[in-house]
Parts: C-alpha cells; sequence; structure tokens
C-alpha cells in the first residue's frame, strides 16, 4: 500500500482499493485502458501495483502519436523537403522515426519545419508569410480533429491559398472494435479515454456492450478517477449488468460536445479504410477532408510518396498496442529502444505504453518486487 | 499534444472569432472557444484547453486537481507549457 499514501486522497484511494479487492474475489480480470492519458496516470502513480493481482490492466490504442504508421512519417517529410513550404507540427510529431529519418532530422539537412502548440499558431504563419506555403500535419483524435477543422472554416473564411492540413486525424471507436475482434485477446472490459468522449460522448460506445457483451467506464485521468471506474466496471460484472457508464462526469456529457460533432462533420468525411501501427488497414477509422476543403488538403496539393513501411522487425509496438505483450516484454525496450533513440512509436509520446513505462513504471515495480509484491 | 490544460477566461477579445484571452499555465494567452460557444462561457469561467482550443468548461476545483495532475507528469507537461509559452494564437 506504499503507493496509495502519495494519492490525493489515500483513506480514498485505500476504499477504492479494497473494493475492487472484494468485487475481483477469485477471478482474473482483464481491462484495457484505450487512452494513453490513462496509461501515462496508471504508470506514473504505480496503480498496476495497488491494485489486487486478481485485476490486470492492459493498455489500448489511444497514442495518436504512437499509431501514426511510418509511411506517414515519411510522407510528412516529402512534404516538408518541398520548396517553398513551411512545415508545422506538434512537439510529439518530432521524433517519430519515418523509414529513413525524423522531422527533426528533416529540419536540420534544411528543411523549414516548426513546431506549433496549435493548428491556430500555423494558421498565423500562413498569414505572416504569404510568399510561403503552410503545412499543419494534423494529427490526433476527436480531441484534436475539431481544432483542425475550426482552423480551416477560418482559413476558408479569411481566404487564404497559402494554407493546407495534411490529414492523418483517426477515431477512436473503430480500433476498439478490431481489439474486439482480434483472436487471442481475452479482455473483460474498458476504461474508456476521458478527452475524447467530451466530443463524442457516450452513445458511440453502446456496441460495447450491446455486441460484444463487454462493460465500458468511462474515466478521469486521476489516479482515484482509474480506480472508481475499475470498481464500477467490476460491480457492473458482479450485479450482472453490462452497460456503459460514466465515471468522469466532471467533464463528459452523454451527448458530448455537439458544435465539436457538427464542425467534424462539415470539414471532415471517413477514409474507406487507414493503415494503423500494430493494428494494420481499419475500414472508416480515419478522417480526410471533404472536396470543399480540397484547397486545403495537402494530400491534393502534393505528390506523396504513399509507400507502406514495414515496422522495423525488432520492433514490437504493434503488440504493445494491441495488448498482447507488456512494454518491458519487448525485445529491444530499454536497450536499443529507448526515449532518446526511440525505435517504435510507443517509446516516442510521453503517453506511449513504452515512454511512460521506461520513466516511471520500471521504479514502482523495482520498489514493489523489493516490498515483495507481485510486480505484474 | 493531448493533455488538457486548465485555463481561466480573462477577456473576450474577439467575438466574432470566437478568441479570447485566458490564463492558461502562468501566462497569458490567447484561446479559441468557439466549441464552447452554446454553454455561453465568458470571463471568470474555467475550462480544459486542447492545443489552443476551449474543450469543456469546468469548476474551479477541477481545474486545481487537473492542475496538480499534470504537475507529477514531468516532462510532458513542461513541454506543453513551453509550447503555450510560445503559442501566438490571434
Amino acid at each position: 500500500m506504499r503507493f496509495v499514501d502519495e494519492y490525493r486522497d489515500p483513506v480514498a484511494a485505500r476504499a477504492l482499493v479494497d473494493r475492487i479487492t472484494e468485487l475481483a474475489g477469485d477471478r482474473h480480470f482483464k481491462f484495457m485502458e484505450v487512452c494513453g492519458g490513462h496509461t501515462h496516470t496508471i504508470y506514473r502513480h504505480g496503480i498496476e501495483h495497488v491494485l489486487p493481482p486478481s485485476v490486470e490492466l492492459v493498455h489500448g490504442p489511444g497514442c495518436p502519436v504512437c499509431v501514426i504508421p511510418m509511411g506517414r512519417i515519411d510522407d510528412a517529410i516529402s512534404v516538408a523537403r518541398a520548396p517553398g513550404v513551411v512545415f508545422t507540427t506538434f512537439g510529439d510529431m518530432m521524433r517519430v522515426p519515418g523509414s529513413s529519418g525524423n522531422l527533426l532530422e528533416a529540419k536540420a539537412s534544411g528543411a523549414d519545419v516548426r513546431f506549433v502548440y496549435s493548428p491556430l499558431d500555423a494558421l498565423r504563419i500562413a498569414r505572416e508569410t504569404p510568399d510561403r506555403h503552410v503545412v499543419f500535419f494534423a494529427v490526433g483524435f476527436e480531441t484534436t480533429a475539431p481544432s483542425t477543422a475550426i482552423t480551416l472554416l477560418r482559413a476558408r473564411a479569411e481566404g487564404l491559398t497559402n494554407f493546407s492540413v495534411l490529414c492523418n486525424h483517426v477515431t477512436i471507436v473503430p480500433p476498439i472494435k478490431a481489439i474486439l475482434e482480434s483472436p487471442g485477446l481475452r479482455l473483460d472490459g474498458f476504461l474508456g479515454p476521458g478527452h475524447v468522449s467530451t466530443v463524442i460522448g457516450q452513445r458511440p460506445y453502446r456496441f460495447v456492450p450491446q455486441v460484444y457483451g463487454k462493460p465500458l467506464v468511462t474515466a478521469g485521468f486521476e489516479p482515484l478517477d482509474i480506480l472508481q471506474a475499475i470498481a464500477m466496471l467490476l460491480a457492473q460484472i458482479a450485479e450482472g449488468r453490462c452497460c456503459v457508464e460514466n465515471q468522469y462526469t466532471r467533464c463528459v456529457r452523454e451527448e458530448g460536445n455537439p458544435k465539436a460533432l457538427e464542425v467534424l462533420a462539415e470539414v471532415f468525411e471517413l477514409r474507406p479504410h487507414f493503415e494503423w501501427r500494430g493494428l494494420g488497414f481499419i475500414s472508416q477509422s480515419a478522417l480526410r477532408l471533404r472536396d470543399a476543403f480540397a484547397d486545403f488538403d495537402a494530400e491534393k496539393r502534393f505528390e506523396l510518396p504513399g509507400v507502406r513501411v514495414a515496422d522495423p522487425k525488432a520492433c514490437q509496438c504493434g503488440e504493445v498496442l494491441k495488448g498482447v505483450i507488456k512494454p518491458w516484454e519487448c525485445k529491444v525496450f530499454g536497450t536499443a529502444c529507448t526515449p532518446e533513440t526511440p525505435i517504435g512509436t510507443c517509446m516516442v509520446s510521453s503517453e506511449g505504453a513504452c515512454a511512460a513505462y521506461y520513466n516511471f513504471g520500471r521504479l514502482h515495480r523495482e520498489v514493489a518486487v523489493s516490498l515483495g509484491r507481485a510486480a505484474s | 499534444m493531448c493533455l488538457g490544460i486548465p485555463a481561466e477566461l480573462v477577456e473576450i477579445v474577439d467575438p466574432d472569432r470566437h478568441l479570447a484571452k485566458a490564463n492558461v499555465a502562468g501566462v497569458r494567452r490567447t484561446v479559441n472557444i468557439g466549441l464552447l460557444v452554446d454553454e455561453g462561457v465568458g470571463p471568470g469561467d474555467w475550462v480544459l484547453i486542447h492545443v489552443g482550443f476551449a474543450m469543456s468548461k469546468i469548476d474551479e476545483d477541477e481545474a486545481r486537481r487537473a492542475m496538480e495532475g499534470l504537475q507529477l507528469m514531468g516532462r510532458a507537461y513542461t513541454d506543453e507549457v513551453a509550447a503555450i509559452a510560445a503559442s501566438r494564437i490571434g
């Protein structure tokens, strides 16, 4: 119980752990947290080690940096190297490896790559440098996609002709479905993503209990949120219920954010299929710009290599993203692949399971072992 | 990129473009509140900011708790704060 003492409300944390232990009983439960933010919290606070051995957490594909396939990074680098281009990106994407280098290296070799906090910062650069074409590398789930949509609506309203978006936005429901369909992975339920759900609400998850018979509880990002959501999942199972519940009512509403859904529908449409790192091609799992925004679509403005690149053989990100193996079970974890020299995407983003475990989880695991507790 | 950072709205600076000044992680920056227009947010309200956009309205207590959690995140949080400090949305 050492770690529980570090929680904001140790008494509440202890009570939740007791409740989880009681509800789990002698059975073994495996729950997947879909969101990278949850993975980070779980490792940062050693949640795996306060849980009873009967409850196992499996890390899912909800880190948008981690699921970008190498071929898309190659496309990005190709656009960044085109004459007259200012290529803008979130800082998280700079070190994601493509087949021959990353955006940071492209910048070092002369490409004008700039990292921005917001797509609106990229828009401002376009306004201020009318003689250059500014491309924004759009990445993220439904949390960030509305921001790109509003930025595109703004660009069109202002009549900007030197701004476009290389769109890699993905949607959360198809990979959950892909995981539920994947053979050999037995899950007892899901911790639903918090921030994504502020946009899409709770309804899109209903198929999880209805079609697949698994409960889903949307959770917040504090350790107590995670523990409470796990207790809610176990309570559903114990009571013979199976539904979508919301632990994160402080931010998530049943209907989501209607305004955000409206701008998403206006600007984007579903791609027929999109490649996910580790999960392969998933139908209707990503967004592209509608034809009405073709002038702002970097895929239409630039010749992209569009080549599918296989992951390095040594890298097991795919198995980590599907929850088949834990980060430390990967052959190159912590040796050839570290946050400073990542081979796989899960080690690049701080919300990737491997980076989160490398930075925090190892220590908790070592302490847990030294305290004589079973390390998962 | 995925972090939700609590911010206190200070002033609406451009109602047509839904831009507001906000106190975010110790700096005052412009953010877009267009996704919350239907909720009628204004000065004094707390919101969670994602990549320069207010995504959800929260109360002050939630803002404080979220900030405590973020500060424990280490580099992921400090990188985000550095990016916010460099932001020049306008």
